[in-house]
């Protein structure tokens, strides 16, 4: 009955855009008014285009779904998947499917999307060669990828970029062919695109500019392809992608006008030529314009389901502004970064080291920014979006847009933004609207994501959402839970300021005091790295609040077997002691491995065997490594001006001198160090929480880079340091960082958080300014003059010896820890039953 | 009926930590907390990776409830109950009961 009055839309095309003016009219219908139908060809309902790559890296069809079939039947749309409209009857207001069904309308909307351009070279028809647009494109790229080698993608823009990252990822040597003389010649300028082929080359992919596509070559099968210049690149297929091209056949067949290089002709309100007819996302064109981004294809959408349930809209246009992460390269380029004249000036930054390029495009009589384009670093993506599109003033000096000091959520200018700034620009939604909606419970990233869509989308705004939750939390007086856990209110800075000014020399004195409870996993190992940091009491005076490791003295492994490295300082070791280390190997029968350190691990040991194998390596000389705390780890270097021709300086001594005067400095988080005798840089020093690099005039200091989940590259400190300079700023570094740091922080993290960044550290540390330095320097002497090798003193002391045995009311040894072999070594035997419940004996 | 089974002394447990005894093929972990006087016994095998590494891992207490955190990859257990405190179910600790006399340990093995 409702039905029979209800009016019917039917959407042509069920992609990203035909998909989100489904869910934009639904929320908008709330008089119930219209009956919505779908066609889509794809078998499927509509899924997430964009991130279409990711299903290469084993995203599934199913999480890149942008609804399921069951929310389409929830909703009460009828959807058609596999069905393509082939007729439209603009004046009798029907549509005839090839599947022969024939439906009225009241109102219909083409949303058929684009073609991907194929240039019509010859030899383009031959097998192994594709275009990259959907799930069934991509299925038959992995299945042919699997019998090649080399493949090439034809295009160098955004989409051929991603194409090449997936079939690089399929292992196959690729390259990027493009016709322009740069990469992603929309966004991005030449300077910018040169930055971006150095990252791209560095993965391995061949990048050839300046190509134009004369032919492809082969019997059935492509075998290579020739280009204009004659120059020719064997490769064993091909990957399409030089642009697209709207779909407009259907419009075209059925009396719609088209533009001049096609795409359905459409006006600010989205309306064809035709009466009740719309085209939206990628078939329109507006004022000359395809629009291939999702965001204008969205606010499409918006503009037409706004209209149909009675609300004004337009469309006027949209930004082409985009950011993306490239083969793990930020890409950003928003408004127009191509613009010229006059009036225009340029800021940029060059960082040819960090492989990051920046360029702010600004009106100079309105201090406005036109546009701007980031490679490498696109943090600043969403801040720089809204101040060009807000129009908003920049600073005098707006060099300070692009260097980002620090994390915190003041800094992001997210707080200067009008609550009417946009945000999320794919779902439109405000900054008001996403403080509405924090206001009225959405607390989290996801709580909002779920309410307002925002982020959903390209997700580009997700750090802007997060500082927008942040400020509200500070504005209602909120903070940040800073608390270490349960047991204290306090955080690990303020314990270890609690500890170093009261002079407090146990975890039972610190948590009667400013804490509760029986103390836990987390606040105990923390309290005892301050105590050592201040007090550099042995630590197994404090046993029962150590962590497994250093209440052992060694690295406990998957077995419970735990792991031995005698300290190397500098990687140099003398012929005895290697042959004490074999010769210990052998003896317990321990699996051996060189580390990434420059040093060597021996595994598998018991923990009874412990002081036995430290007793042999003390008699050639080694001291405890402390692999098994939150310390100085190694100061990995290079050989030097000792034996290579090109060192200046003697980076092995130098990196033995530091390694023995910091080793044994417990401390938030593990640390790492390096020395290399020249800029050759052989001992990675830039990727270590403090780097030395010999000049010829002295060394440069390198602070808080970082390997590891994360890679950063320290940043350079000081230039041309004599020695005992050196040796200051990094006494003071040290213990500058272990008095501020959060726990289980790397100085790189540390740093990134660090208010004012590396120039104000330069301030504290080389200039003194907060007039703490003798304190750090004397904290870090007490350190140097109360050393002592910890296994060493736990051989001299048989009250702790005793914790080195399994039971306490048995000589046996644990059986349930066995070993099998590999390669000629021990190797752990996983047993998934061996439990105390039912014992394996000894019998493999 | 109860099978009282003297393990070890008193003082061979570590003061506000745990030390591991073995009792014909078992392995127990057994923890004290020094100020609360409370004793506790505990499978020695962690249900995570069926290592038998409980005893040297460290106590704590959350929310008023004494724990033992694997030292393997930080599951903690209650040592009242012997429940997975993430939730899991499968991952609960066989307890036994403890008591002292003469400052000898004894373990209720029934």
């Amino acid at each position: 009955m409702i039905n029979q009055i209800r009016k019917r839309i039917i959407v042509v095309g069920n992609g990203m855009v035909g998909y989100k003016f489904c869910e934009k009219l639904i929320n908008k219908d709330k008089l119930n008014q219209y009956r919505v139908t779908v066609f889509g060809e794809e078998p499927r309902p509509a899924y997430d285009r964009v991130n279409l790559t990711a299903y290469f890296s084993g995203k599934t069809l199913e999480e890149l779904t942008m609804a399921p079939f069951s929310w389409y039947e929830e909703n009460g749309v009828d959807l058609y998947v596999n069905e393509k409209v082939t007729t439209i009857n603009p004046v009798e207001k029907f549509i005839i499917s090839d599947k022969g069904k024939k439906l009225e309308y009241d109102k219909l909307v083409l949303a058929t999307g684009s073609t991907p351009f194929v240039p019509p070279v010859p030899g383009i028809n031959k097998q192994g060669v594709f275009v990259y647009r959907t799930i069934e494109d991509l299925d038959a790229i992995i299945e042919y990828a699997k019998n090649v080698k080399s493949a090439a993608v034809i295009g160098g823009g955004l989409l051929g970029l991603e194409a090449a990252k997936a079939l690089l990822d399929l292992k196959l040597n690729t390259n990027v062919i493009e016709f322009n003389p740069r990469l992603m010649p929309r966004q991005v300028d030449q300077t910018g695109s040169e930055f971006l082929q150095r990252q791209i080359e560095k993965l391995g992919i061949e990048v050839h500019l300046n190509k134009t596509t004369k032919e492809v070559s082969g019997n059935d099968c492509v075998d290579g392809i020739v280009f204009a210049d004659g120059q020719v690149l064997k490769v064993d297929m091909i990957v399409v992608s030089a642009g697209i091209r709207p779909r407009d056949d259907i419009a075209k067949s059925n009396g719609i006008k088209v533009g001049e290089r096609g795409g359905i002709l459409v006006d600010s309100q989205l309306k064809t030529s035709a009466e009740d007819i719309y085209a939206i996302g990628e078939c329109a064109v507006y004022e000359g314009m395809v629009y291939g981004l999702i965001a204008p294809g969205y606010k499409m959408a918006d503009v037409v389901a706004s209209q149909l349930t009675g609300e004004t809209n337009e469309f006027t246009g949209a930004d082409m502004s985009t950011k993306l992460k490239l083969m793990g390269v930020d890409v950003g380029s928003f408004g127009n970064p191509f613009a010229e004249g006059n009036d225009i000036v340029n800021v940029m930054i060059h960082n040819g080291l960090g492989g990051i390029y920046k360029r702010l495009l600004i009106d100079k009589n309105s201090k406005t920014l036109i546009g701007g384009i980031l490679i490498g670093d696109a943090s600043e993506y969403g801040k720089l979006l809204q101040i060009c599109q807000a129009q908003i003033k920049v600073p005098d000096s707006p060099e300070s847009l692009l260097i980002q000091l620090k994390s915190s959520s003041e800094d992001s200018g997210v707080a200067a933004f009008p609550d009417t700034a946009g945000i999320c620009s794919c779902e439109n939604i405000t900054k008001g609207q996403i403080i509405e909606a924090y206001k009225n419970g959405s607390k989290t990233v996801a709580d909002i994501k779920k309410c307002t869509k925002a982020g959903t989308g390209c997700g580009g705004c997700v750090p802007l959402i997060t500082d927008i939750i942040n400020l509200e939390v500070k504005k209602s007086g909120g903070t940040v839970n800073k608390s270490m856990c349960g047991c204290f209110s306090y955080s690990r800075i303020e314990l270890a300021e609690i500890i170093r000014t009261e002079k407090i020399r146990s975890y039972w004195e610190v948590l009667g005091r400013y804490g509760k409870g029986r103390g836990c996993e987390i606040c105990k190992p923390a309290v005892a790295s301050i105590l050592a940091s201040y007090q550099n009491e042995f630590v197994l005076k404090h046993q029962d609040i150590q962590d497994s490791n250093d209440h052992f003295l060694a690295n406990i492994q998957k077995n419970g077997s735990y792991s031995v490295i005698p300290r190397i300082p500098g990687g140099e070791i003398t012929p005895d002691q290697l042959m004490a280390i074999g010769a210990v190997a052998k003896e317990f029968n321990l699996y051996t491995k060189i580390t990434g350190g420059q040093r060597i691990d021996m595994f598998g040991a018991k923990l009874e065997q412990l002081p036995k194998i430290w007793k042999k390596l003390q008699e050639v000389g080694l001291e405890s490594g402390h692999a098994y705390a939150k310390a100085l780890r190694t100061v990995k270097s290079c050989v030097g001006s000792t034996w290579c021709r090109f060192g200046v300086q003697d980076s092995v001594g130098l990196a033995i001198r530091i390694e023995n005067r910091y080793k044994g400095l417990r401390a938030p988080h593990k640390i790492k160090s390096a020395v290399s005798g020249c800029s050759r840089e052989c001992a990675e020093a830039q990727s270590k929480d403090f780097g030395v690099i010999a000049t010829d005039k002295g060394y440069n200091l390198y602070l808080c880079g970082n390997g590891g989940m994360k890679p950063q590259h320290a940043r350079l400190f000081a230039e041309d340091l004599d020695e005992t300079t050196l040796i200051k700023y990094i006494d003071r570094f040290l213990m500058y960082y272990i008095r501020t740091a959060d726990r289980l922080t790397r100085t790189a993290t540390w740093l990134n958080k660090f208010e004012g960044g590396i120039d104000r550290l330069k301030e504290i540390i080389i200039d003194d300014c907060l007039g703490i330095c003798a304190e750090l320097e004397a904290e870090m002497q007490y350190q140097v003059d109360t050393y002592k090798c910890e296994w060493s003193e736990a051989l001299d002391d048989p009250e702790k010896l005793k914790r080195f045995r399994p039971f306490v009311n048995s000589p046996d040894t644990d059986t349930t820890i066995q070993f099998t072999e590999e390669r000629g070594q021990i190797k752990p035997l996983i047993l998934e039953e061996v439990s105390n419940h039912k014992p394996m004996m000894g019998d493999g | 009926m109860s099978e009282w089974v003297k393990v070890c002394k008193k003082e061979d447990v570590l003061r506000n930590g745990g030390s591991c005894v073995k009792v014909g093929e078992l392995q127990i972990a057994i923890f004290n907390f020094e100020s609360q006087n409370e004793w506790y016994a505990v499978q020695n095998t962690c249900p995570h990776k069926k290592q038998s590494v409980l005893s040297r891992g460290l106590t704590g207490e959350d929310q008023g409830e004494p724990k033992i955190a694997c030292p393997l990859h930080k599951n903690s257990f209650s040592l009242k109950t012997g429940k997975h405190l993430g939730g899991n179910q499968d991952w609960t600790l066989r307890t036994y009961p403890v008591k002292i006399e003469n400052d000898e340990i004894y373990l209720n093995m029934i």
